[in-house]
């Protein structure tokens, strides 16, 4: 197995797509590759940050949607209803 | 699929069923306190979705007012198995999509620059280095997050709303190909591809320093 071959079936590796017999041959290449084990944990630190990245803060979150929304939604209503 | 009472919100009470069934019952009534609730119970959290989608203010509204009023014309059909956070969830998430397709102007930046380059022999040309810091630790500082929220808004666009429908919002596979008319392996390619890229946009903040 190459870098490329693991680095391309990388996200199917991850999440367990993979059959038993395959994931052998992954294993051991990044027993042997550095490179690949620092690609694969930089990959998974990737997705921890973009998900905790985007999740709103309690400063962010509107404690309660704008008033002007709320008027502007019920407005819309009535006059569609 | 993600539900909006995961957010950061106030936690729902112990007879949110009770009051959710309520609360559908006045919608289907046509009362028009039952509506004003469901604005103001779900609304805030419904706008933090669409901005993640739009960006700008003014379209996250405009996708929330048409998600609640797709909304209000479909209650006869909302099934009351679901919770009524996460059918919201799902029309907002359809509504900021429409608008992402009519604002979509000009032709995307291919991202192929982003992704890993390899020598004939497969081996990268680029050796890949752990990262100082791990995402849980470096995530919990404000400057981390903007650096990150700016890097995944790099993304075309077309790889950025899978990467945010797959790993942020947490929709199937199978869904989010619905949701996008792509194949479901359209999806996994566009899903791998769009974390490649954003690990190559990070990778400079984070290789050998602590973030």
């Amino acid at each position: 197995m190459t870098c490329r071959e693991l680095i391309d079936f990388l996200m199917e590796y991850l999440s367990g797509e993979i059959p038993p017999d395959q994931r052998v041959v992954f294993e051991d290449h990044l027993q042997v590759c550095p490179s690949c084990v620092a690609y694969l944990r930089t990959y998974e630190s990737t997705i921890r940050l973009g998900k905790a990245s985007l999740e709103p803060t309690e400063d962010e979150l509107p404690a309660e949607v704008p008033a002007e929304l709320v008027d502007a939604i019920l407005a819309a209503r009535a006059t569609t209803a | 699929m993600k539900d909006l009472d995961t957010l950061p919100f106030p936690p729902a009470s112990k007879d949110a069923d009770a009051q959710e069934r309520s609360l559908v019952q006045g919608l289907r009534a046509g009362k028009d306190e039952a509506y004003a609730q469901l604005v103001r119970l779900y609304g805030g959290r419904l706008l933090a979705v669409a901005r993640r989608f739009l960006g700008n203010e003014e379209d996250a509204r405009d996708a929330v007012q048409e998600a609640y009023l797709l909304a209000f014309r479909s209650i006869e059909g909302f099934d009351e198995a679901s919770r009524i956070s996460t059918w919201l969830h799902r029309i907002v998430i359809n509504a900021s999509l429409m608008k992402l397709r009519t604002r979509r102007r000009k032709p995307e930046e291919p991202i192929d620059d982003l992704l890993p380059k390899f020598f004939e022999d497969g081996h990268q040309v680029q050796g890949s280095v752990q990262w100082k810091e791990s995402g849980e630790t470096a995530v919990l500082r404000k400057e981390v997050r903007v650096l990150v929220r700016t890097c995944i808004d790099r993304l075309p666009d077309s790889y950025r709303t899978v990467l945010l429908l797959r790993d942020i919002e947490e929709i199937e596979t199978e869904e989010t190909a619905r949701l996008l008319a792509i194949s479901t392996n359209a999806v996994k390619t566009r899903l791998h591809r769009a974390r490649q890229a954003l690990r190559t946009l990070l990778d400079p903040h984070f290789r050998g320093k602590a973030a």
